[in-house]
């Protein structure tokens, strides 16, 4: 009997250590998204070192611009800059027109040039702000230190440049925005189209337990496989249509199907499956005495499906298809293969544009070997995830806020 | 009066009706395109693929290096796999641990609370665990092992991440799983005195055996058609390697950098991209058939 109540002791024993184990398990796994997290806004913001290319002492004695009048200014630019630079000045707006600011701001960008020699990222900012300042008195003279965002405005307006400071989002964003409204334009249609034939239509044949099945492997199958198919046919096989020489769009000579309309395409392909098996899901979720209700005061098949099936399960399917909107907009494999134009720094202007997307511009800033990259691409993560935060937090809220409203009725 | 009515009634919903049902048929039909598509693009190019090269060569041979036309997969399948066991040795046990502490211990509300935070993990683009792979993990890989052992590109970094990246993914199949299993079961199991974890070890995890390998299969076949954090953090350049701090390509890190450059039509090079993804499609197809399998199975068991 006694060994019977020992044996107990141990039992529970075992079970309430295995309790800590699972316990730990998911800590850990919360753990690492906050990792995660910490370690993007790590690289995001932190001190770096500022160095002028020429220092304004060597301008003038005295190192403060202010003291010069307009002709002093002009004639600075005119001996630090090459011709053909003061040509175009002139020609965008003669410098004899210019304030004295806006000749001081040339003055700042063009002759001082100041230029990030280093950067730290935000933990050694915070814990080793001393050994960091000593370090640049010594290892780096003349340069400043300065806490810097990298994630700024000016960061997000500016276009594309070689110069990790000077580079900008703008054109990925528009690049990224252009293509899912693409991407939404063709899925969505066909999606909700092939979830209601197979919801609504289909009787159980061959035919659509194909389709079925067929769906289901699709949803399965890896990205980069989408993007080899978009390759194959979008950008090879359909070049008329997606470089817009059909319609007369650019030069035919240097066009190609590497364009916004491809990759909308390739991506719409991508998240179909997810589209369909969402807006299933929503369907079947309709009570079918409402079904019933309609067909009963003598609507036809279509009437029911547009005047009740639709309206009662479109928040529903809206929410599945912002789930896989926000997945189309993280992709990143199925783009690089249909091939992205990694330098771009004009703004794709229509659909049959040469883009880049925010996914691409990370990954060609982390995949650089310059820290100032990394950082700029931890800025750039922050962008895309606070834009896939908004919309994923939205399609949750508006899921609980309908199934509470559900459970109330 | 009535007979117009009648007429109205007959012909003329009919009429558009038939033209919508077409349509609809013609989208579900979408999808068997596109899974045709995929079948011939890959399939037309291999075979002008495996023109050149002969298909014993490209599964045997150890090298991979196109500039001297040797084309043998085993360098990018053996990284490939070699991520995905290193994902699946993190993913696999605290999948299931975390699945069940979902399932089995956890409130109402500790389970609302961390439901979505799963999500939120499942939602991060891949790229960005590319980025956390290479600025994080192996810059602790190597304080851990050492600078000279651990190259800074390296598997063992990637398959580390990936395991995060299909954690969430093994989480949610594998609960759903121990939450088809009735619960007249566990109090069976408690009726006979057994304590909370040999419950949950004894019974329900048996009980969901299926559904638990189906979690794994998936999980695997998605590490093995993950792209971004390889790409990113185990190098470019094939390299036969069974050390996962050494720097080797996979499958899907090669597709990527030769079609990110601009590759020319109709190049052995551009083939062979398209005969890697056949056999990357191939391995995936059988992984999910399999998977789905068995997650019909414990759905015909329990329903």
């Amino acid at each position: 009997m006694s060994n019977f109540k020992e044996n107990v002791e141990t039992r529970y024993k075992i079970s309430n250590l295995w309790n800590v184990v699972f316990t730990t398990a998911t800590v850990i796994s919360v753990f690492m998204l906050i990792l995660l997290l910490l370690n993007i806004i790590n690289g995001a913001f932190g001190y770096v070192a500022i160095k002028n290319t020429i220092e304004p002492t060597e301008l003038i004695n005295s190192g403060n611009l202010d003291e010069l009048n307009e002709i002093q200014l002009i004639e600075l630019l005119e001996s630090h800059l090459s011709r053909g630079l003061i040509r175009r000045f002139n020609f965008e707006k003669p410098l004899k027109e210019r304030s004295n600011t806006e000749l001081m701001n040339l003055i700042f960008e063009r002759i001082i040039e100041p230029r990030i020699v280093k950067s730290w990222n935000l933990k050694e900012s915070i814990l080793e702000k001393n050994s960091i300042l000593h370090y640049a008195e010594k290892e780096l003279p003349g340069a400043h230190i300065q806490f810097r965002a990298w994630l700024n405005s000016n960061f997000l307006i500016g276009s594309q440049a070689s110069i990790p400071e000077l580079a900008g989002i703008r054109t990925a964003i528009l690049g990224s925005l252009m293509i899912i409204l693409l991407t939404i334009t063709f899925a969505f249609p066909i999606g909700v189209g092939a979830a209601i034939y197979l919801e609504e239509y289909s009787v159980d044949n061959m035919f659509s337990r194909f389709v079925q099945v067929n769906i289901y492997n699709l949803s399965g199958v890896p990205s980069i496989i989408y993007g080899l198919l978009g390759l194959a046919v979008f950008v090879r096989g359909m070049e008329p249509l997606t470089s817009g020489a059909m319609f007369g769009y650019g030069d035919p000579t240097t066009t190609n199907g590497r364009t916004v309309l491809a990759a909308g395409m390739t991506l719409a392909l991508l998240i179909l499956p997810i589209i369909i098996i969402n807006a299933q899901e929503a369907l079947r979720a309709v009570p079918q005495t409402m079904r019933q209700a309609s067909y009963g005061i003598g609507a036809t098949k279509w009437q029911t499906i547009w005047t009740h099936v639709l309206p009662h399960s479109m928040d529903r399917i809206m929410t599945g298809t912002i789930l896989a909107v926000s997945r189309a907009i993280g992709e990143t494999a199925p783009i690089v293969v249909i091939g992205a134009s990694t330098f771009i720094s004009v703004d794709p202007s229509n659909i049959f544009s040469k883009f880049t997307t925010l996914p691409i511009q990370i990954y060609q800033w982390t995949s650089r070997p310059q820290p100032e990259f990394r950082n700029i691409a931890a800025a750039a993560i922050l962008v895309l995830l606070i834009l896939l935060l908004a919309m994923n937090g939205f399609a949750i809220f508006t899921r609980n806020k309908i199934s509470n409203n559900r459970r109330s009725n | 009066m009535t007979e117009i009515n009648i007429a109205w009634y007959k012909i003329r919903p009919k009429y558009h009706e038939s033209i919508i049902t077409w349509f609809l048929q013609f989208c579900a039909g979408v999808s068997i395109l596109v899974t045709l598509g995929i079948v011939f693009i890959l399939g037309k190019e291999s075979l002008l693929f495996f023109r050149e090269v002969s298909i014993v060569e490209f599964l045997t041979s150890t090298k991979w290096q196109p500039l001297i036309e040797e084309f043998g997969v085993l360098p990018l399948l053996n990284s490939t796999l070699t991520t995905s066991f290193i994902a699946m040795a993190i993913a696999a046990p605290l999948g299931l641990f975390v699945a069940i502490y979902l399932s089995e211990y956890a409130s109402e509300r500790v389970r609302n609370i961390l439901k979505p935070i799963l999500e939120i993990l499942a939602g991060i683009p891949t790229v960005v665990y590319g980025y956390f792979a290479l600025t994080f993990m192996t810059p602790l890989l190597r304080i851990i092992f050492g600078q000279n052992t651990v190259d800074i590109y390296n598997t063992a970094s990637a398959g580390l991440v990936m395991g995060i990246l299909i954690l969430p993914l093994v989480t949610s199949i594998t609960e759903d799983a121990l939450k088809a299993v009735p619960y007249s079961l566990r109090e069976a199991s408690y009726g006979l005195g057994a304590t909370k974890l040999e419950a949950s070890w004894t019974v329900v995890v048996p009980a969901a055996f299926s559904g638990i390998a189906a979690a794994f299969i998936l999980g695997l076949s998605r590490a093995i058609g993950e792209t971004m954090i390889v790409a990113l953090a185990a190098g470019a350049g094939p390299n036969f390697t069974f050390n996962p701090f050494e720097a080797a390509e996979t499958l899907t890190g090669y597709i990527v950098r030769i079609s990110g450059g601009d590759i020319s039509y109709n190049t052995v090079d551009y083939n062979s991209i398209f005969a890697l993804g056949l056999l990357l499609f191939f391995i995936t197809l059988i992984l999910n058939i399999i998977s789905r399998k068995l997650v019909k199975r414990f759905q015909e068991v329990y329903d």
